[in-house]
């Protein structure tokens, strides 16, 4: 579930990034002005949250390309609240380097 | 979901697991250095590489979110199989206009 | 003899029982609610007991299936407390917290009555994943000898003791969300028989499975495997399946 919440959020958002992104057609100010914008905390919160569910649904994917892939191993819920676990201290390291 | 669609869902998540480490590694690097978007486009204006990275990176996210998409309508919404596809697709080309247009815009020169 | 047995019953035990369960049952159809009544709570009494003592000293049009009642047969499966569970193998003590038990049909199967279900859908998605087996000898012939230690035949025998039961269609949130989803007992039966060395239908199992309710629609949720009452695991049975069929595809020996 974390899994395809994490998916469905990411989706929503890239359309977002990838607009942003292309500010930088409009040339190199317009871009900065939208970093500068970024810079603010309230941003930079959902960044951090953006990691952490970036970073979930890739260890979330990985489980299941195992599970799917190689021989069956018990403590397969374990894994996933590892995976969890991972991505809050990955999104942590983050939120510790922006601020 | 058929057999098809996994494939492809399965492809392009294990082609994504390595450019997703990079592209981490790469918000890491300019959240550390405090990179400004001067500073950003000097590295990334006129790279080959970085094209071909972030091409790939956009074509994969483009099929691999449509898949996942489709499944979930499917699943979650009235939506019949048929119409989900249809909404997917939509979403797929949509991802990939955009993003190939982001991407042209920090790489051409 | 009786007083020796009360005797020798620990006291703590005793202490511990509550003297009358609350038992929640599902009553009517699909649109029914939920009756509850009082059921004396007995030691080492199962969820099947509970049942059972509703429908003969309580309510006698209560509605529900058993055959056995010492898990053999998987008839008295029901949804108990939210999980579905074979009856008679489920201890009140374990499950009825605080002195309370909810009982209603198996999830994802039409409700005929009470606690009685309609288990067609689960039948004819047996068929529909060629859970069937194709011979590719006659009577005429030599039997094949099948080695035990084989890694087909390990895979096989992991996941032959489906007795359909319908617990894990029932746990499954893919069925209960995809209707076209052939299951997890269906599937595993598909899966031994492809590694079934006797059977000679794999390319049309193979295809059947992979199709729009076929294996590929499993999240490897686990509630199948973590539910079995005969410690089966389909989770692992489908993951199986979704290699060979994304093996055949590519090979071009089935197509989407």
């Amino acid at each position: 579930m974390v899994h395809r919440i994490s998916g469905l959020a990411l989706a929503i958002f890239l359309p977002l990034h990838f607009l942003a992104l292309s500010l930088a057609i409009e040339g190199e100010s317009r871009f900065e002005g939208f970093l500068r914008w970024t810079d603010r905390p309230p941003v930079k919160c959902a960044e951090v949250v953006l990691v952490f569910l970036f970073t979930v649904h890739l260890l979330g994917g990985l489980r299941i390309l195992v599970i799917e892939n190689l021989d069956w191993r018990e403590g397969q819920k374990q894994l996933a609240t590892l995976a969890a676990a991972v991505s809050a201290i990955v999104a942590f390291a983050f939120l510790v380097r922006v601020f | 979901m058929n057999v098809r669609l996994y494939v492809w869902q399965r492809a392009t998540a294990a082609i994504m697991a390595p450019l997703v480490l990079v592209h981490i590694a790469v918000i890491f690097y300019a959240a550390r250095r405090g990179l400004s978007a001067s500073d950003v486009l000097a590295r990334t204006r006129g790279s080959i590489a970085w094209a071909a990275f972030y091409g790939l990176f956009v074509a994969a996210v483009s099929i691999h979110a449509a898949i996942g998409l489709r499944n979930v309508l499917h699943e979650w919404s009235p939506l019949t199989e048929r119409r989900a596809g249809f909404c997917a697709i939509g979403f797929g080309l949509l991802l990939a206009a955009l993003g190939i247009r982001a991407v042209a815009a920090v790489v051409l020169p | 003899m009786q007083n020796k047995r009360e005797n020798a019953r620990p006291q703590g035990a005793a202490a511990r029982m509550h003297s009358e369960l609350s038992v929640s049952l599902w009553r009517g159809g699909e649109h029914g609610r939920y009756e509850t009544y009082g059921v004396p709570q007995r030691e080492s009494q199962t969820v099947l007991d509970v049942v059972t003592f509703v429908q003969r000293h309580i309510d006698p049009t209560l509605s529900y299936r058993f055959a056995c009642r010492v898990g053999i047969c998987g008839s008295c499966a029901m949804t108990v407390n939210g999980k579905p569970r074979w009856t008679c193998r489920t201890h009140v003590a374990k499950v009825a917290h605080g002195g309370r038990l909810e009982i209603g049909p198996l999830e994802n199967l039409p409700v005929i009555k009470d606690l009685a279900t309609d288990m067609r859908a689960f039948f004819e998605k047996w068929q529909q994943a060629k859970g069937v087996f194709a011979p590719t000898k006659s009577r005429h012939e030599a039997i094949m000898p099948i080695r035990p230690d084989t890694p087909a035949r390990i895979a096989a025998d992991a996941a032959i003791e489906c007795i359909n039961c319908g617990v894990c269609y029932s746990a499954c949130d893919t069925v209960r969300w995809n209707a076209d989803y052939l299951g997890p007992a269906a599937l595993t039966r598909a899966w031994t028989l492809i590694n079934d060395e006797r059977d000679g239908g794999n390319t049309a199992r193979l295809q059947a499975i992979s199709g729009s309710g076929g294996c590929h629609a499993c999240h490897s949720h686990q509630s199948c495997q973590q539910l079995c009452p005969q410690s089966l695991n389909p989770t692992a049975a489908i993951a199986g399946l979704k290699r060979r069929s994304a093996a055949a595809y590519l090979k071009g020996e089935i197509t989407a």
